[in-house]
């Protein structure tokens, strides 16, 4: 099972570039259940990676592992090269893996934004707090230097005039778009979104995919995992699809439309 | 409070209905009665003449009594204070991936939530008796590298407090543990995207909104504790409200006046209680089911962007009143 889910080839060109993030035979099992068997898969950076697959597939379980929001039970992933969540250790007169401390992972994070389904603001802070809160107490910026900045996050998404609304007071939408600048603010040099749009209202989901298509367009690296299929075929450079716990089917996005898998081809069928 | 604002107020609406309100007789009959019940009541306050309410009077103002009410806030407010700060802290430690701090915090509870606050106080009173010398040293040694009389330390005030702010704190944990885990886990996982730590995601996402949770029967285990200090005299400390209104009312052998005065004054402070507790309610309140308003006005820069005037800003601010309203009831 070597599947390496990759478009951008860089030998040919001659050029080296370290991939942003790299999965090698990635497994992960919650207790009994299998959930991920096997997992590859390359994203360059610069390139936007859109994860499709049935509800159930292991899709957000891959995004949530590279954040370590859970852990590695095989194989190993790899963030601009450096093997995220263990570090090698002499035991015994053996190298063995050891789980990273809370300020080694807080560190590895650090080059990673992630944006959640259900947006996970914080409720008693308003968007600006929201887009503040780590940036001051993560980064230990000064609260003026923090407030432009998240002025101007906010802004980026097209929120510069609900500054000092609480997220209950703003439409899924544009809890989605604030959740987005929070994650921005920490200028992360690689961005995850974990079906972004799946808990919007129809007509808003459009108003996320234009920021996320910007986003896109500015260079950012991202991996999404969505159900968008237009989404993926305008701004994907590479697909993947997922189902079972294995990459079934990877490639450009001119798979989507010639999809050679009958899984996938079935997929698309439901999903179209 | 703001009155009653009527639906559709200053709109262009055609044939508006304007009708009369359902006829009730229920509650006309209700208040009826319950105005006749209230009369006897008050009737048989002010006229029964066993009640003596000149005497009330006469010693609502007593220096012993003022100086009664004095003791009892205090050891309310100090007790409360210690508990507060500890049940936070068993809380957290209950909740720890560190498996002797969760032991301690589960021992704690289950003793000081297992025996009688009024044997606990006979306890602390009699402490100085079982620990003469506190030390501290290495056990079973006779390495000591500070010690101290108990008595110096434990007077009969202190007993008293240290005794009701470690069982409080045992019940305080079980709310304030109850309030941290009632928070969304997504939560914590946003939080740690952005490179949190445990202990600032602790402090600053999960305490904040576990308050929401936690004050309100917070204020009621404070109503409780200022009562609860009438226990002291298992200590004996004898200068709060109970005893020293008690010990008038030996002396003057009249103990209905007394513990009418008693009642007025525990009324009166539980009122002042309540109100702070509603203050802090709006204070944690801040963000939670404010009213969505996004469909009513058009700040989106997306549609077009339309500068947000005073009067919006003030139909947000209502909003958020409105939902406190309703905690307080």
């Amino acid at each position: 099972m070597s599947e390496q889910a990759t478009t951008q080839t860089a030998p040919q060109q001659g050029q080296h570039t370290m991939p942003a993030v790299e999965a090698i035979g990635v497994h992960k099992a919650f207790g009994r259940l299998h959930v991920l068997k096997g997992i590859d898969m390359t994203v360059m950076p610069g390139t936007v990676t859109v994860i499709l697959g049935p509800s159930g597939s292991g899709k957000s379980t891959f995004l949530r592992l590279i954040n370590q929001l859970e852990t590695l039970t095989g194989g190993e992933i790899r963030v601009d090269g450096e093997m995220i969540g263990f570090k090698k250790v002499e035991h015994k007169g053996q190298e063995v893996l050891q789980t990273l401390n809370d300020k080694e992972i807080a560190a590895q994070r650090s080059k990673l934004g992630m944006v959640f389904q259900r947006f996970n603001l914080f409720p008693h802070m308003t968007a600006l707090e929201n887009v503040m809160e780590a940036p001051v107490h993560v980064k230990h910026m000064g609260k003026s230097e923090a407030r432009e900045l998240a002025v101007a996050e906010l802004q980026r998404v097209g929120l510069g005039q609900r500054l000092d609304y609480y997220p209950s007071q703003l439409s899924g939408g544009q809890q989605q778009r604030v959740a987005i600048a929070r994650a921005l603010a920490m200028k992360p040099e690689i961005m995850l979104f974990d079906e972004p749009t799946s808990a919007l209202d129809p007509e808003l989901v459009g108003e996320v995919l234009s920021v996320m298509r910007q986003l896109a367009d500015e260079g950012m690296t991202m991996i999404v995992v969505t159900h968008e299929i237009g989404f993926a075929r305008e701004v994907a450079d590479q697909v993947v699809f997922m189902d079972g716990g294995v990459v079934v089917e990877h490639g450009g996005p001119e798979i989507i439309d010639h999809p050679n898998e009958p899984r996938f081809k079935d997929f698309l069928q439901h999903v179209l | 409070m703001a009155k009653k604002q009527v639906d559709g107020e200053g709109l262009d609406i055609p044939d508006r209905i304007h009708a009369l309100p359902v006829r009730r007789t229920g509650p006309v009959v209700a208040g009826v009665i319950v105005a006749l019940l209230a009369a006897m009541l008050a009737q048989g306050l002010v006229t029964n003449p066993r009640f003596e309410w000149n005497i009330v009077w006469k010693y609502l103002f007593n220096e012993n009594v003022l100086e009664g009410i004095g003791y009892t806030l205090l050891l309310t407010v100090i007790s409360m204070v210690v508990a507060i700060i500890l049940s936070v802290i068993l809380a957290i430690m209950r909740k720890s991936i560190n498996p002797v701090l969760r032991g301690v915090s589960w021992f704690f509870i289950w003793f000081f939530r297992g025996t009688p606050v009024y044997t606990q106080l006979v306890f602390w009173g009699l402490f100085s008796v079982l620990v003469p010398k506190l030390s501290l040293g290495i056990p079973f040694t006779s390495v000591s590298f500070w010690s101290i009389d108990s008595s110096t330390i434990i007077t009969a005030f202190n007993a008293a407090w240290i005794g009701l702010a470690l069982n409080e704190a045992a019940y305080l944990s079980e709310i304030v543990r109850a309030g941290l885990e009632a928070v969304d886990p997504g939560q914590t996982e946003a939080a740690k995207a952005l490179g949190m730590k445990r202990s600032l995601i602790m402090r600053r996402i999960i305490l904040p909104q576990a308050m929401r949770i936690i004050i309100p029967p917070t204020g009621n285990e404070t109503i409780g504790m200022l009562k609860t200090t009438s226990l002291v005299l298992a200590v004996p400390f004898t200068l709060e409200l109970q005893f020293a209104t008690n010990a008038i009312a030996n002396r003057i052998y009249k103990p209905i006046p007394l513990l009418l005065v008693a009642c007025i004054w525990y009324l009166f402070i539980t009122s002042i209680l309540m109100v702070i507790q509603s203050r802090l309610e709006k204070h944690f309140g801040k963000g939670f089911e404010a009213r969505s308003i996004v469909t009513e006005d058009n700040g989106d820069e997306l549609d077009g962007p339309v500068a947000v005037s005073e009067t919006k800003k003030d139909r947000i601010a209502r909003g958020n009143n409105v939902k406190m309203i309703g905690l307080n009831a």
